[in-house]
């Protein structure tokens, strides 16, 4: 995901790109993994107390939290009836030597934009069940996600950190809000009697990386920059396609069936890492 | 492929393209450029370039930089749109830029750049592929050495049934969109998203379908590109009868 289009690559990073290619070569990655293999995963939920639900999630050296708050908003006039989901991601300086502080580059727009398609796409939340008073007053939905420290499949790991977060989140009792809205504003909202969300779905984001005319999963930054092709398929519950987005490169016709089965196939095995979170979906 | 006999809002059947026209070379002061009208969407693109690019620093020594910014006008849609990029219109000049350089022979140019400049001045759904497939053959117009075309077309999902060529109401109010661009002769995706709910069964349909419709605005970008050839020699043979 890193910009290596513009930036420089630094010497240790060019030698470490070169290694890559060399050992793909012979069937091997640089991590000593499976072309079909994830690096190890790990999942923490209720990491900050003071959002509405929170999450960390680890894939390898990549580091990502997410945090949900919530507030009372005004609905858009095209669907007053609605609740609003906004989910926005940055990648922290601290992530890697070339992440900097500053307005979220076009790769971070996408990387938020991807992770906020799967969200929304899979209804995961029902917008029409966060209806304060119609055309007034809706529950305003932040999902906030940082990557701490980049290695590479920042979407997968922000994927899992943003939807752990939502289905782990206690929310303001949306009956309690209705009922006394004239005492409720944003300062004391979080105050409010809280009821566990309802999700859903949940939706599992994929990368699937293509070297050399092979492919791989859960590529690390070096395999990202060396990666011809990198592609993003999220599945919903019920194994359907609710996002694609091709990252970069190209992929033939037959290949773009290939890149999909693969991340079905892995969006099981990435299921299983929630299964330990009590989430359910309803 | 059976197709199912469902009418859509606009009287098209599920197989069926809007009206499309592309020009190329429409633009005086530009090095390339063409406008395409799909439906309602009426968008021009502008190349510039190769050129020297500026600053020096960021310049890779093996390739030209390629630049993209789609944009909407304004007043290209109901609501106005304020003129500031948007999140979407950074993504959208970000994957558009992404497919365009598969095509583009970029390591002949190195230490150079070229900008293409997509402004959608009306906007009907699917405006990233048309605005794809107009800046591909601005780019031709320009002579700009390329591998292939870059051909865009959408499919989506609309009351369950599986329609070409995503206009603005589907676009709205339909169960998935599927863009694609590809490069038609070399057979390679080069753009490909989807927002919505689709079974691997029904990606399957939308995105052969779209493959179709791409295929078949490829014969235009092929026309209009030997439109202006056509009036070039004319120009031509009129210059010679005079001398």
């Amino acid at each position: 995901m890193r910009n290596s289009d513009i930036r420089k690559l630094t010497l240790a990073e060019i030698l470490k790109i070169k290694q890559v290619k060399k050992l793909f070569k012979e069937g091997q990655r640089i991590s000593e993994r499976g072309f079909m293999d994830y690096r190890n995963i790990d999942i923490k939920t209720n990491v900050v107390e003071k959002a509405f639900g929170s999450a960390m999630a680890k894939i390898g050296d990549t580091v990502v939290v997410a945090g949900v708050n919530v507030e009372l908003g005004i609905p858009f006039a095209d669907s007053p009836d609605k609740g609003i989901l906004i989910v926005e991601g940055e990648v922290l300086p601290t992530a890697s030597f070339s992440a900097e502080a500053g307005p979220p580059n076009e790769y971070e727009i996408e990387l938020s934009r991807v992770v906020d398609r799967g969200i929304r796409e899979s209804e995961m939340l029902h917008l029409d069940d966060f209806v304060v008073k119609e055309g007034e007053i809706v529950y305003k939905f932040f999902i906030d996600f940082n990557i701490i420290n980049d290695d590479g499949n920042l979407i997968d790991t922000a994927n899992l950190a943003a939807v752990t977060a939502i289905a782990t989140s206690t929310i303001p009792d949306i009956k309690y809000v209705r009922e006394n809205i004239d005492k409720i504003n944003n300062i004391n909202i979080k105050d409010a009697p809280r009821e566990s969300i309802k999700i859903h779905d949940l939706p599992i984001a994929v990368t699937v990386g293509l070297i050399d005319g092979k492919f791989i999963v859960d590529p690390d930054s070096a395999e990202e920059v060396a990666s011809d092709t990198l592609i993003t398929i999220t599945h919903t519950y019920k194994g359907e396609i609710c996002s694609i987005q091709l990252l970069k490169g190209s992929l033939s016709y037959e290949q773009v069936f290939e890149a999909i089965d693969i991340a079905y196939k892995k969006n099981i095995e990435l299921r299983s890492y929630l299964k330990n979170i009590s989430i359910k979906v309803v | 492929m059976k197709m199912s006999s469902y009418i859509r809002v606009d009287g098209r059947k599920v197989d069926e393209i809007r009206p499309y026209k592309i020009k190329a070379h429409i633009l005086k002061n530009a090095d390339g450029s063409a406008e395409i009208k799909l439906g309602k969407n009426w968008i021009v693109a502008g190349v510039y370039g190769p050129k020297e690019h500026f600053p020096k620093f960021e310049v890779p020594q093996d390739r030209a930089i390629l630049n993209c910014r789609y944009h909407m006008a304004p007043y290209s849609t109901s609501e106005r749109k304020s003129p500031k990029p948007s999140r979407r219109e950074i993504e959208l000049s970000k994957v558009i830029r992404s497919a365009l350089e598969q095509a583009i022979f970029l390591e002949e140019f190195p230490e150079m750049s070229i900008d293409v400049y997509i402004e959608v001045l009306q906007a009907d759904g699917s405006t990233r592929v048309a605005s794809i497939t107009a800046a591909s053959v601005a780019l031709a117009d320009a002579g700009i050495p390329m591998r292939d075309l870059v051909v865009g077309c959408s499919a989506g999902k609309i009351d369950g049934h599986i329609v070409l060529d995503v206009g603005e109401y589907e676009d709205k109010e339909g169960e998935a969109d599927l863009p694609i661009a590809i490069m038609p002769n070399l057979k390679k995706v080069v753009l490909l998203q989807m927002d919505g709910k689709l079974t691997h069964d029904e990606f399957r349909k939308a995105f052969e379908l779209a493959l179709k419709g791409a295929y078949k605005l490829y014969e235009e970008q092929v026309r209009a590109l030997k439109e202006v050839i056509k009036e070039m020699e004319e120009i031509e043979k009129g210059d010679e009868n005079e001398k």
